[in-house]
């Protein structure tokens, strides 16, 4: 029978919901990425699977597929697992994800393309790519090859060796392939809209794994060199720029939290981060949890349909 | 090159490899010559024009006539391709790594007192 433990896969999201931001702060960022991204996918398909299992539960009910299925009536009205109203919520939902799944797919490989053939024009023959620009702006574009994007506005806000720690930090991005873990977030975010948080903790670990890779021995050269460099951007508002949409006011209340570019910055000012194994296997143990919970519910379905053809 | 009814924007690019193989600015006559000869003197003038316009193309007067060369690689088309590639759509944010993206006005002086505060 159907008991509460069967809709785990559908909760566990929330609890890693509340869960995404505290730990991208807490754990080693490259353990931090690894793990929330692995917990978000693997998440995301036990949640798919459970809805699946319960539309399917309820569609057995429907004459057609039980005369198909040669599956007795009789047994499959006394089960819960097929109660035709949880399975058109569940099937409803399961649809409404899976378009949205294919939907962030779609934009994100495109976008992944497009960055990919901006990469390949852009001036110049090896890796960096200098832009004539006064507004301080720095990124890296993954490709083949990727490239890092700097503008002559962020080269003159920073000194040589700050320089070298803007290199460092978007050669990180590249090698570590951080645009395959983002990517992997939003989707599994679009999946579940409970893992949303996830998008914006896997997004802030690989900075911070980024940033550890840059930072060396001196790690205070690091948040000066990210820290000048924000102040610098920040000097020219852009239209994405919060006072610029006059909303300014509004976002800088005091007492708001944080915004990542601090917290980095004060990472890298403290100690580097203990490895918290502790953390990782609950982590772990919630995730393993919620996947055997998804294939509990599919074994029972599964003994349902076996119960009902011999009945 | 015998079919003399092609798209414009097949045009268009023909004329950017020809430009872009050339290694040197080229006058109307010139592009017309390296397309095969075949097209109106006019229609290469239009078209060229256009791709001016577009800001394709950089042209200097030479003579009575003008020249043209690919901006590929003036920095100002950089500028405008890494603008683009910038305030694209919001996806965009997965793809590029910001090195630092905007503060609001309480992070910066949360960052200003981090850096002072050392």
């Amino acid at each position: 029978m159907m008991d509460l433990d069967g809709f785990l896969p559908l909760v566990l999201p929330a609890v890693m919901a509340c869960a995404a931001r505290p730990l991208s702060g807490l754990l080693p960022p490259r353990t931090g990425t690894w793990l929330l991204t692995a917990t978000g996918v693997a998440l995301a398909l036990a949640s798919t699977a459970t809805l699946a299992v319960l539309a399917l539960g309820g569609a057995l009910r429907l004459p057609l597929i039980a005369k198909l299925g040669h599956l007795s009536e009789h047994v499959l009205h006394h089960a819960t697992e097929t109660s035709p109203a949880l399975a058109t919520v569940a099937g409803l939902a399961l649809v409404a994800s899976l378009a949205a799944a294919g939907h962030a797919a779609t934009t994100h490989i495109r976008a992944l393309l497009d960055g990919a053939r901006t990469a390949r024009g852009l001036p110049g023959e090896g890796i960096l790519a200098v832009v004539e620009d006064d507004a301080a702006d720095a990124f890296a574009l993954p490709g083949r090859p990727g490239r890092i994007v700097v503008s002559t506005g962020m080269l003159a806000a920073l000194d040589p060796a700050e320089r070298d720690v803007l290199l460092a930090h978007e050669h990180a991005h590249l090698a570590g392939r951080h645009h395959l873990f983002r990517t992997a977030a939003h989707i599994a975010a679009a999946v579940n809209p409970l893992l949303w948080p996830l998008r914006g903790a896997v997004t802030y670990t690989t900075e911070r794994w980024a940033d550890e890779s840059a930072a060396g021995t001196d790690r205070a050269r690091a948040a000066r060199a990210i820290g000048k460099a924000a102040l610098a951007r920040n000097r020219r508002p852009g239209l994405s720029h919060p006072s610029a949409l006059g909303i300014g006011p509004a976002l800088a209340r005091r007492g708001t939290r944080p915004g990542p570019l601090p917290r980095r910055v004060a990472a890298l000012l403290a100690p580097p981060p203990p490895r918290r194994g502790l953390l990782v296997a609950a982590t772990v143990v919630l995730v393993v949890l919620s996947v055997l919970s998804a294939n509990d519910g599919a074994i029972d379905l599964h003994q349902l349909i076996e119960h009902a053809q011999a009945g | 090159m015998a079919d003399g009814r092609r798209e414009p924007g097949a045009l268009e690019s023909e004329i950017m490899t020809v430009l872009q193989h050339a290694g040197e600015a080229l006058s109307t006559a010139e592009v017309r010559q390296r397309l095969g000869g075949e097209l109106a003197y006019t229609t290469v003038v239009t078209i060229l024009s256009r791709m001016h316009d577009k800001g394709l193309l950089v042209r200097t007067k030479a003579g009575r006539a003008f020249r043209y060369a690919p901006v590929s690689d003036e920095p100002g088309l950089a500028a405008h391709r890494m603008h683009q590639v910038m305030n694209g759509r919001p996806d965009r944010d997965t793809v590029l790594a910001r090195f630092v993206e905007t503060l609001s006005d309480e992070d910066e002086r949360r960052v200003r007192e981090l850096l002072e505060g050392r």
